[in-house]
């Protein structure tokens, strides 16, 4: 799991070899750690009109250091540009060209964050903002040293400073978000509300995670936990030795369950709510690959895959919808794949069922709003877990570099988008599916 | 005030739920194991299931039969190494088979009293990692030499060893005072109750396939933690036949001048593995938002004298069971579930034997007649050890755990809660019983409040 190459051309004669001869020389990620800073340095604010005030006034209140003008030669931790007022494409070239220059002095691990409006209106307004899509994820592929671009998309009415506006836009700045790039998250609604503690965002709510064995479970488990939630691990009782090390390392239950099983989520409802008093996060991680070209593939692999990583979550949703005690705010947030999005061959049922996920998300989302819930999924790109480590050489290397950071995500990125996702300031954000996939060139 | 006989509960002990590791035969999955590494293993996936992490539980007790002295302290070991608070004092206990057993109802009689809150029992046992002795012969000189102070002194010693005192001392299941291994014991029990080869085989074949359909139906998915890549107890034969049993060459009394009727198939093979049983008062329960599937009733312990061949070696349940239930001012019928140890089919079958024989009743358990029948279909219904395997002290706890899940998921049936017995038999003619019944709110029979 480890990124041999990714050290070697980190330091010393490794890096002057590869800088020499061309070579990608994937950058140490700036990842999320309690207690750290949300950013280092100043974070310039592009754009004007009130919805760039209000985010000003945002930033500030975080304790950042704001400025609304490029102090030239200062090395900047983000910028954010606010296009939400944009009518035409030609309102682009004025706030773009003049943060331009600031590229330069963004710091290592920098942030760019646009703000801008869902495409609509009338078309020259439809193209602005449509145009905001193609500019962020263009900048992102010319960012360097670890520097990721993404966006926020706002709804019509919903204002730039929205709680899942700011929510969204604090998660961009901060290292949680070290591993998403040239990605766009639309705020759809003015619920939520920003946490009281920024380094406790899920204090007092009870999780549950399926899969929380090993790989990306088990990170999501470990990451809510830091969070502040209480975690459910769920697992097959085949894996509850290692299950039941995760959730001795975070003070969590663990809890032996076959998700296919037609009860499992009255199971899991049951035990979030006898042990822990209540059920506010359903994450859905466990998944499994059979992969087979379909010209070979049998009954066994396609069903198993279909059952475990989509019917089962429909099953589970279900009882959770119908549940008396999943309707505070609930979260439900899905482990998709961006195989689901983009395909990947050797994968149609693996494919189809997280194409499944993410129509599922999209379709559920109604049914939780008038709980002030939400549900969305998270699609993971290439991540380094023991299942990508056996991938062949070649292949992996491959699978690495294809993205505009140039190297595997690590579980935890995954995690720290869940948690986000499952956190009460991303209330405003349902039916979406968020990648983890440092802005994969292959589908996007 | 208490009735004279009656037992005198302060309160209750209740049995929250149980965490074992997969039973493996004998070098097996387990080879590699010590009896701390497996204990370790299944109190950390009981940690797990209730969340009793960095917990300070009120006491820890279990044991080994098969055990090294290096293990003196082997449960508190087994505590420090695990996820609860290291504040959680423990202490070993030994009684045979029926170590675990007696771990349950002795910490269950503290909570009672009001001594403890919480409680963990357990046992646990390896025959693969069995102790080897040196000889009596080398132990001797080795400790004269510790002492000796000079050189001659230390050659004079020395001179006394012998080729034979070299050959380790291997532990063996044989009993002390006759001899005879616990199977040729079984064997003569076996013959005197005139036990058919065709009755034992088919107990085995039922416990295979009671644990077996037990595991399919996810029954063992809270009582269980995989260990060392094994997810169900090796043992375990689903596809075991009447005809592969009835194949099988017997083992035991072939030289008793009867038909030798006790295989591999139906006598419990030697097996590696660990239980843990998690006891608690109804409050502690409660505030820890914790299940309560049983309350622990009642025990007792007999031995019988099979020195002299009164008694058979493994008989001591079968005058252990009248006294408990007579106590309880209860009857078989009563019972809604037999977990009677399968240490070997003619163990159980001998036991039942015996309760039906009018004059046994009459003459030894002092009774007007036959002590009574037991419905099988109430015997072992989730499967017992001729399935599973026997690590020695872990088959209380197996069976403490399974009983109390069946028990709550049988509930008030029948307009009263459920009641289950445990019948396990032990090494030195010892024997040691015990009374469940479902948890219900409120008083139980025979309980005396104050």
């Amino acid at each position: 799991m480890t990124d041999t190459y990714a050290r070697l051309v980190s330091h010393g004669l490794g890096r002057d070899l590869a800088r020499k001869l061309g070579l990608p020389q994937p950058a140490e990620l700036r990842r999320y750690r309690p207690g750290q800073p949300l950013i280092d340095g100043p974070v310039l604010v592009g754009g004007s009109g009130p919805g760039a005030d209000g985010i000003a006034a945002a930033l500030l209140s975080w304790g950042l250091d704001v400025r609304r003008h490029a102090v030239p030669k200062e090395k900047l931790g983000g910028i954010v540009l606010v296009l939400d007022a944009v009518e035409a494409p030609g309102d682009l070239k004025q706030p773009v060209l003049a943060a331009a220059p600031s590229l330069r002095d963004l710091a290592p691990g920098g942030r760019v964050v646009t703000v801008s409006r869902v495409p609509g209106g009338t078309p020259a307004t439809a193209a602005a903002r449509q145009g905001v899509g193609g500019l962020l994820r263009s900048l992102a592929k010319e960012l360097r040293a670890g520097a990721t671009g993404n966006g926020i998309l706002l709804a019509e009415d919903i204002s730039p400073t929205a709680p899942s506006a700011l929510g969204a836009l604090r998660f961009f700045l901060s290292g949680r978000s070290a591993f998403v790039d040239g990605q766009f998250v639309r705020v759809s609604s003015a619920d939520g509300r920003m946490p009281d503690d920024a380094d406790a965002p899920l204090a007092g709510k009870v999780a549950v995670v399926t899969g929380a064995a090993r790989g990306i479970g088990a990170a999501i488990a470990r990451t809510l936990h830091r969070d502040g939630a209480t975690v459910v691990a769920v697992d097959v009782p085949g894996a509850g030795d290692h299950l039941a090390e995760v959730a001795n390392g975070i003070r969590g239950t663990a809890l032996q369950l076959d998700i296919t099983r037609d009860d499992a989520g009255q199971r899991i409802i049951d035990h979030a709510v006898q042990r822990h008093g209540r059920l506010d996060i359903m994450v859905h991680n466990a998944g499994i690959t059979r992969d087979k070209l379909l010209v070979n593939m049998d009954q066994s692999r396609w069903g198993s895959v279909i059952d475990v990583n989509i019917a089962a979550q429909l099953r589970i949703n279900e009882a959770l919808l119908a549940s008396e005690h999943f309707r505070s705010a609930p979260r439900i947030v899905s482990v998709a794949s961006t195989s689901g999005i983009a395909g990947n061959r050797g994968q149609t049922n693996y494919a189809a069922s997280k194409g499944g996920v993410m129509g599922m998300v999209r379709a559920t989302a109604p049914l939780l709003a008038e709980y002030g819930g939400s549900i969305n999924a998270v699609a993971p790109g290439f991540i380094e877990t023991e299942m990508t480590a056996r991938i062949p050489f070649a292949t992996r290397e491959i699978a690495r570099r294809l993205n505009s950071l140039q190297q595997g995500g690590q579980p935890e990125d995954v995690a720290e988008a869940i948690s986000f996702l499952a956190g009460d300031s991303a209330g405003g954000i349902s039916g979406e599916v968020l990648r983890v996939c440092g802005q994969n060139l292959v589908g996007a | 005030m208490p009735m004279d006989g009656q037992p005198q509960t302060v309160r209750k002990a209740v049995v929250v739920g149980g965490n074992r590791i997969p039973f493996a035969r004998t070098g097996g999955a387990y080879t590699k194991s010590s009896n701390q590494d497996m204990l370790t293993a299944a109190l950390d996936g009981l940690i797990a299931r209730f969340g009793l992490q960095e917990e300070r539980i009120g006491e820890v007790a279990a044991g080994a039969v098969l055990k090294h002295s290096r293990d003196f302290n082997l449960t508190r070991e087994a505590v420090l190494g695990s996820a609860l608070s290291p504040e959680t004092p423990a202490y070993d206990l030994q009684q045979a088979c029926a170590t675990g057993l007696e771990t349950v109802l002795g910490l269950a009689n503290k909570i009672r009293l009001g001594q403890l809150d919480s409680a963990i029992a357990g046992g646990v046992d390896s025959a693969s990692d069995a102790p080897i002795a040196v000889s009596e012969g080398l132990r001797e000189v080795l400790l004269d030499l510790s002492r000796a102070k000079t050189l001659p002194q230390r050659l004079q010693i020395l001179a006394r060893l012998r080729p034979k005192d070299l050959a380790p001392d291997a532990p063996n299941t044989g009993e002390p005072r006759t001899g005879l291994s616990m199977g040729e014991h079984q064997a003569l029990t076996t013959a005197q109750w005139n036990i058919s080869r065709e009755a034992q085989d088919e107990l085995a074949l039922n416990s295979h396939r009671n644990l077996a359909a037990a595991y399919d139906a996810g029954f063992f998915d809270d009582l269980l933690t995989p260990y060392r890549g094994l997810t169900r107890d090796s043992n375990l034969r689903p596809d075991t036949s009447p005809e592969k049993l009835a194949s099988l060459k017997p083992v035991f009394g072939r030289n008793l001048g009867s038909e030798a009727t006790m295989t591999a198939g139906n006598s419990t093979p030697l097996t590696d593995g660990a239980s843990t049983v998690l006891l608690a008062s109804e409050d502690w329960a409660d505030g820890h938002d914790l299940p309560k599937l049983a309350t622990v009733l009642d025990g007792e312990a007999a031995a019988v004298d099979f020195v002299h061949g009164k008694d058979g070696l493994l008989m001591a349940p079968v005058f252990a069971v009248p006294r408990l239930l007579a106590r309880n001012g209860l009857t078989l019928d009563d019972i809604d579930y037999f977990e009677i140890h399968e240490a070997f089919a003619g163990t159980v079958l001998s036991t039942l034997a015996a309760w039906e024989d009018e004059k046994f009743g009459r003459e030894r358990l002092g009774l007007d007649g036959a002590f009574g029948k037991v419905d099988r279909s109430k015997l072992n219904v989730n499967g017992s050890s001729l399935a599973a395997g026997h690590p020695f002290a872990a088959t209380g706890g197996r069976i403490v755990a399974t009983l109390a899940k069946m028990l709550h998921e049988k509930g008030n049936e029948g307009g009263r809660p459920a009641l289950g017995l445990v019948s396990v038999c032990a090494a030195g003619g010892q024997g040691v019983v015990a009374l469940l019944e479902a948890y219900s709110e409120g008083t139980t029979p025979g309980e005396i409040h104050d």
